[in-house]
């Protein structure tokens, strides 16, 4: 029977998370195609993970640890898991459309002559059993469906749209040891990680977001405020990172990060597409901006047509209330 | 100092985002609603190989594919600084995957000779892929880096930058080699009166598929190379937003409702 390949991406030690996400559509997949669910993990000491992944779903891992394989090195990944590729043969390949997924897959795609979609947001299965891949496109403006005519079918897919499946400790699989071959130590050298990402957008489940409606750099900290209460974290569009009052890692849209948090509150951003992009599928959208006719209305779920130096002491005020309150009541219940 | 070094920027031409018209009710994207204009972080990729270039002299050519009126974002690059401009423009060439995109740059990237290092963006704003650098890496069997943030440190035989993958890496790549780059590298510079009266005179070399033969099969090509195929199209609406609209004092009161409602409580 013939696989649908799982990439699962380590950075450092830890599983990327988008992992799960993989391995809970391809065991969907897998059951309406009649195929089997493999997964292939690359790195050093990374053994003692390849279990998750079985639990998660995966009906066999193939594990290359290697101390060679430690640093991210695109062609020693590359050629390792274009061997694979080769001898199983899978139908479907997925990766993470992390950035290291989508620098990898290209070159996996070429080196197979096949078919690769980028940053799908959807897998289906049409009526007659093919493939239908969902992705944006034109800066997020629409949403393209493709089909690939070539084997096997590849695509990179976004984090947090596929659901996690349960993990399920008794799940049992095959797990085979694989030695790498074709490490490649001559074209590209990592010299190592030099800095951390400080805050992780993808994850967050509340992000209050600023926009040029700030005035100051040191107004970025009413939005903290807001954030702190709401346990989320600050967001921005880009024109504040080149402004320099805050890392990259803020950034929300098409050359920042794309998220989907549970509540997104934009302050003072207009809804540029390209700021769109990044966060139109949030759960909940709320806008607060002083023009009424600013494009984020019409994205979001509530908007607010007020300054937000007004708006948003007022709203930390009345959430502290509230929320003092429930915690008085909670603690009578 | 032997030979020159030999820079290649891949430069596409786009429709202006902001002012394309996407039809919510066909589907269609009315791509002759909106000018051309060189996709945004491609001229950070020229940026960066015009300082190089200031570095160590050497040249810089401009490989395109597209319909004919891409020929307006050649002259911008010859403008800004580049040496050489090449269009591939051929109705053989349309409809091209990344795959077959790939397989036609690279084609054109043998076909001109040695080089020294490949220079494109991170990704177009109309396709939104990142796969086009990469794919042509491998074709090329050349080493890449992919969301270069910042270039430290170039020699005759080697690179070093740092690729920003949410953690920065720094790497070090063998050349010739391929980077797509962010809009953090760099600011590009304007073209100058000068450059804008040599660009001008400039000849833009048009190439067709026929040029490209030596390397690829006709068959890999435009349309027919294409390994995906875009079967449908949706413009996804707003409908599913509740789009309710507050001002005055109560609002913030209800927006602190709901916040507390939907999102603490849960
Ligand atoms: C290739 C490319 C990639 C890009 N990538 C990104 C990206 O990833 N992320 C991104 O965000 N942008 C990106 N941009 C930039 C984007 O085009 C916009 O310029 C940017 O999003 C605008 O940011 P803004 O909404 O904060 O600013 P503006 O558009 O200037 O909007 C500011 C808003 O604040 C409101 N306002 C002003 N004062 C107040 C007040 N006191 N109270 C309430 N409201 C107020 C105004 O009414 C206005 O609507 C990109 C652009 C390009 C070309
Ligand atoms: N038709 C094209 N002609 C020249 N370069 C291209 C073309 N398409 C893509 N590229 C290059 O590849 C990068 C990534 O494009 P994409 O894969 O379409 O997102 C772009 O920023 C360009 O540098």
């Amino acid at each position: 029977m013939s696989d649908i390949l799982v990439y699962a991406e380590t950075a450092g030690s830890a599983i990327h998370p988008v992992t799960f996400e993989l391995l809970g559509k391809a065991g969907e997949l897998a059951e309406r195609l009649g195929l089997k669910v493999s997964s292939a993990v690359l790195g050093y000491n990374i053994s003692d993970e390849a279990p998750e992944l079985i639990y998660h779903g995966a009906d066999k891992v193939y594990v290359y640890d290697d101390e060679r394989l430690r640093d991210l090195n695109v062609i020693s990944y590359k050629n390792v898991l274009v061997r694979l590729a080769r001898e199983i043969k899978p139908e479907i390949f997925l990766l993470g459309a992390t950035p290291w997924g989508r620098s990898l897959a290209p070159r996996i795609a070429a080196a197979l002559d096949t078919g690769l979609t980028a940053d799908c947001i959807d897998l289906q299965i049409s009526e007659d059993g093919r493939l239908i891949q969902v992705r944006p496109a034109f800066t997020g403006n629409i949403l393209a469906y493709i089909e690939t005519t070539s084997k096997p079918i590849m695509a990179t897919i976004r984090y947090r749209v596929m659901k996690k499946p349960p993990r399920d400790p008794d799940r049992r699989g095959e797990i085979i040891a694989r030695k790498p071959e074709g490490i490649d130590e001559e074209w590209v050298r990592c010299l190592g990680k030099i800095s951390e990402k400080r805050v992780s957008l993808a994850d967050a489940e509340v992000i209050v977001a600023g926009g040029r409606g700030l005035k100051r750099k040191e107004d970025l900290r009413l939005l903290e405020e807001l954030a702190g209460l709401l346990c989320g974290v600050i967001g921005v569009s880009r024109p504040l990172v080149e402004e320099g009052w805050i890392s990259k890692d803020h950034q929300v849209g098409f050359s920042g990060n794309v998220v989907k948090p549970k509540l997104y509150i934009a302050c003072g951003i207009s809804g540029s597409p390209q700021h769109l992009a990044g966060m139109r599928d949030s759960n909940m959208i709320i806008a607060i901006n002083n023009d009424p006719s600013a494009p984020i209305f019409r994205y979001a779920d509530y908007g607010v047509v007020a300054d937000l130096y007004d708006a948003i002491p007022k709203l930390i005020h009345s959430l502290t209330e509230a929320m003092s309150r429930e915690g008085r009541s909670s603690r009578r219940a | 100092m032997g030979q020159e070094f030999r820079i290649i920027v891949l430069i596409k031409q786009v429709p202006d985002i902001e002012k394309v018209r996407f039809d919510v009710d066909t589907g269609r994207v009315d791509r002759s609603s909106a000018p051309g204009e060189t996709n945004p972080f491609d001229l950070h990729a020229l940026e960066a190989g015009l300082q190089i270039k200031e570095r160590f002299g050497g040249s810089i050519t401009i490989i395109s594919m597209g319909p004919r009126q891409a020929e307006s974002s050649l002259k911008d690059a010859l403008a800004r600084g580049a040496d050489r401009a090449i269009l591939l423009t051929d109705p053989r060439l349309a409809g091209a995957d990344t795959i077959a995109t790939a397989k036609a740059l690279a084609a054109t990237i043998k076909k001109l000779g040695r080089f020294d290092l490949i220079l494109c963006g991170e990704k177009t704003v109309d396709g939104d892929t990142g796969q086009v650098g990469p794919e042509v890496a491998e074709l090329l069997e050349i080493p890449h880096a992919a969301y270069v943030c910042e270039i430290r440190e170039v020699t005759r035989e080697s690179i070093k930058v740092v690729s920003d993958m949410g953690d920065k890496y720094l790497y070090e790549l063998k050349l010739p080699a391929l980077l797509t780059v962010t809009r953090e590298l760099n600011s590009p510079r304007l073209p100058t009166l000068k450059g804008l009266l040599r660009a001008k005179r400039a000849e833009i070399e048009i190439w067709t598929a026929d040029n490209l033969l030596e390397y690829a099969s006709i068959d890999q090509l435009g349309f027919q190379g294409s390994k995906t195929r875009v079967t449908k199209v949706i413009i996804p609406g707003v409908e599913h937003r509740k789009g309710i609209i507050l001002r005055g004092d109560d609002a913030v009161k209800k927006i602190s409702e709901v916040i507390l409602r939907e999102v603490l409580r849960r």
